[in-house]
């Protein structure tokens, strides 16, 4: 999407659908007051554009979506493990704050990949550099399988 | 069908309710905001996704579906930058996180050796 107006044109068209689908009211005033909110917001938007012009888009492709599905086990996992040390009554953790190398070098790329160990329970990145994430981890194992690299692997395959 | 809809849905909501009381207990258990902030995100990536399909699943295929389906999504996509800004803003004032491996409680390593909070780098982000 180089095309400015054509980045605006579908950016409304998406925001105002997603308005109707949250409405889910269709009688003419409610549907104009949608309208003239949106047009407001995309109004703001554009505004702030012109301070931060860097606008970033993923696109959906089907590497993206296996990623996202192999990110929600990966998630689910975790979970089941963060649970039982939680109720475990001798609490087997062990804490550790931890520099993380990693070779992935877009923007793009280290924000999906920080963000996604944000969202694994058990680990979370704090800092994020030009070649290398501060993370803290729950347990030195968190650590360990971070530094396996599968989840650095499989961002650094995705085409964006 | 509806039978099985019926357990499935109370599958959900049952589970998704313990793994919320489950973030709730880890928070008391662990010993310092670091560790807490994981027993959070328990809730937030599993306990709250699982009572939303368990709703979804009692409301039948309606606007309200997709409209729940949109809240899973917005919890999803904004926990991780809620944490990440909590995390922030605790060691900008300064806490440092409790490790295992040291002797003493408190452990600060970065701080002075041009860890996370001294250390700008303009590319990040």
């Amino acid at each position: 999407m180089t095309n400015p107006s054509m980045y605006y044109l579908v950016l409304t068209a998406a925001l105002y659908l997603f308005w109707v689908l949250l409405s889910g009211h269709y009688t003419a005033l409610i549907l104009s007051l949608g309208a003239a909110s949106v047009l407001l917001v995309v109004w703001f938007l554009r505004r702030m554009d012109r301070i931060d012009g860097e606008a970033s888009f993923m696109p959906i492709t089907p590497g993206l979506v296996a990623y996202l599905w192999w990110l929600m086990c990966a998630v689910i996992k975790a979970n089941i493990v963060v649970v039982k040390r939680i109720w475990a009554p001798n609490l087997p953790i062990s804490p550790t704050w931890t520099r993380l190398e990693t070779e992935i070098n877009t923007p793009l790329k280290k924000t999906l990949y920080a963000n996604s160990i944000t969202l694994t329970p058990g680990t979370l990145t704090t800092n994020a550099h030009r070649d290398h994430l501060w993370v803290h981890c729950l347990t030195q194992d968190n650590a360990a399988k971070l530094r396996e690299g599968e989840m650095e692997g499989r961002i650094r395959k995705l085409k964006v | 069908m509806s039978l099985f809809i019926e357990i499935l849905s109370w599958i959900c909501l049952v589970s998704g309710g313990f793994l919320c009381i489950s973030g709730g207990v880890g928070l008391l258990r662990l010993p310092d905001f670091f560790a807490r902030v994981h027993a959070a995100s328990v809730t937030e990536t599993l306990g709250a996704p699982l009572v939303l399909s368990g709703v979804m699943l009692q409301t039948g295929w309606s606007l309200d579906t997709i409209k729940l389906l949109m809240v899973a999504l917005f919890v999803l996509a904004t926990a991780p930058t809620a944490t990440h800004a909590m995390v922030k803003a605790a060691l900008h004032d300064g806490q440092t996180p409790f490790e295992a491996d040291d002797p003493g409680a408190k452990a600060a390593p970065p701080l002075e050796d041009g860890g996370p909070v001294e250390e700008e780098d303009p590319s990040s982000n």
